[in-house]
């Protein structure tokens, strides 16, 4: 008898298709509790679903898992949606996963989305009531777990923006009965006295009961009462609590959340510089605009010869007066003129001209002239002007 | 301005500096303006270098809450 034997390969692969003909196995719907959860950084996840006595091996591929509406974690009761084939390589079958939900989760959801629905028709989640978030804040409140890389990614993030950064953490749970109470609390006692200027309320990824104080009312009426502007940041980036909606903003990460809260002092100080620089320009623009103008006026004739018109007009004065002499001059000339013209022809009437041809006046002591001998008398004293002088006489 | 928030000293800054280049004032108003420009940039940067890094935890103690320096404890789990 000759063995004909097949090799691994071909059995596995004759496993792998009869099982895949089975059309039960195209997809069924299983529910146990994951164990030995691996997130691949391919993203992939791989792990083992199990109940009390048995287990199978599971693998959900990245294109599947961001449908997830939560963070799978060992222990977690789970429904899982897929098909069963085989792994040949390994000779494993394992379910091929395309859907997970978390066990029990229908009543949290439903109350989740009840609550949302009821606080969004109330106006809790409206923009308008949304504060806005203070640029430069001086002192950044952060309520969260004190423990856990939460507190340290947003310490981190911020001293990283800030150097300077002033952070109050106020710790509060974060899960578990009583934590929504203590988140209320903090958020009253920041708001009361004057804690911070901005809040992060914070917490990492967890499953919706984890997260679950971030869905109650009492939370949400805190965060919408709060006079300081409140960042939430809970869970990931994938979940959106109640929290989410009232926040005046909502980060995806706590390491967000502080980059939302802390400006990036360098990036500001650029900002101020680039102002800074827009005024200095601008003025040396103006100066530079005024000294051309100054410049230009300082080019024109009246600038650069000032003396110039001046000269002008005083030589045009010196005309004038020129003239106005000379025109004086003449009146004044041809006055003397005639004058002596007058003068010689008065001389020529004048009677002293007849004295000097021998003619005598005679007259009173009073100096009248006798033109007839009856006005004299004898002894009478009279003078007689003559050409030279005068000369008393006496009628005989 | 004192009590003047980044905020409103960099937007009066931005203000300033778009009225600068607009080139609308005169000199007289213009140096004014640039000398209140100069001086919001000078009050921005000291916001913004006035602070000392403080990272604290508040801790309530008797009914009272009280600010204590808070230090991270770096051997802690990621998760």
């Amino acid at each position: 008898m000759k063995y004909q034997p097949i090799t691994v390969s071909e059995l596995n692969t004759y496993i792998k298709g009869k099982i895949e003909e089975d059309a039960f196995l195209e997809q069924v719907l299983v529910k146990g509790e994951i164990s030995n959860f691996k997130h691949h950084y391919t993203g992939h996840m791989y792990f083992t679903l199990k109940d009390e006595n048995c287990l199978i091996k599971c693998v959900m591929f990245k294109t599947y898992t961001n449908t997830l509406n939560f963070v799978p974690k060992d222990g977690a009761k789970v429904m899982v949606l897929g098909k069963v084939s085989v792994f040949e390589r390994d000779g494993v079958y394992q379910i091929y996963v395309r859907a997970m939900q978390q066990e029990g989760i229908g009543d949290l959801y439903a109350e989740y989305e009840k609550l949302k629905a009821r606080l969004e028709q109330e106006g809790l989640f409206a923009q308008e009531h949304k504060k806005k978030i203070p640029l430069v804040p001086k002192c950044i409140g952060v309520l969260t777990s004190n423990t856990g890389a939460v507190i340290r990614d947003i310490i981190n993030v911020a001293t990283r923006r800030n150097p300077n950064v002033y952070i109050k953490l106020l710790p509060v749970p974060v899960q578990g009965t009583g934590a929504a109470q203590k988140i209320v609390a903090g958020i009253q006692t920041m708001n009361e006295q004057q804690l911070a200027d901005v809040i992060i309320l914070a917490r990492g990824g967890g499953s919706l009961e984890d997260l679950w104080p971030f869905n109650e009312e009492i939370v949400a009426r805190a965060i919408y009462a709060s006079k300081i502007p409140i960042i939430s940041a809970v869970g990931h980036e994938t979940d959106f609590t109640i929290a989410d909606f009232v926040a005046d903003l909502r980060a995806p990460t706590p390491s967000a959340a502080a980059e939302l809260a802390v400006p990036n002092v360098a990036e500001m100080k650029q900002k101020i510089a680039i102002q800074n620089n827009r005024c200095k320009q601008a003025l040396k623009k103006e100066l530079q605009y005024m000294q051309l103008r100054y410049e230009k006026c300082m080019s024109s004739k009246c600038f650069q010869a000032p003396l110039q018109k001046i000269n002008e007009y005083r030589m045009i004065l010196d005309m004038h007066v020129k003239q106005i002499e000379n025109s004086i001059q003449k009146s004044w000339q041809q006055a003397k003129t005639e004058m002596l013209k007058n003068i010689t022809r008065l001389d020529a009437l004048s009677p002293l001209k007849t004295l000097t041809r021998g003619y005598a006046i005679v007259q009173t002591k009073q100096n009248e002239v006798i033109k007839s001998v009856k006005q004299l008398k004898t002894g009478e004293e009279v003078q007689l002007l003559l050409e030279d002088g005068k000369k008393n006489a006496k009628i005989l | 301005m004192e009590e003047m928030s980044f905020e409103q000293a960099m937007k009066n800054l931005e203000q300033i500096a778009q009225e600068l280049e607009s080139g609308n004032l005169n000199l007289e108003e213009s140096l004014a303006k640039f000398e209140e420009g100069m001086q919001l940039s000078k009050k921005c940067n000291e916001i913004l270098e006035n602070a000392e890094k403080k990272i604290t935890i508040l801790l309530e103690k008797e009914g009272k809450l009280e600010e204590e320096n808070f230090v991270l404890n770096n051997n802690e789990n990621q998760d």
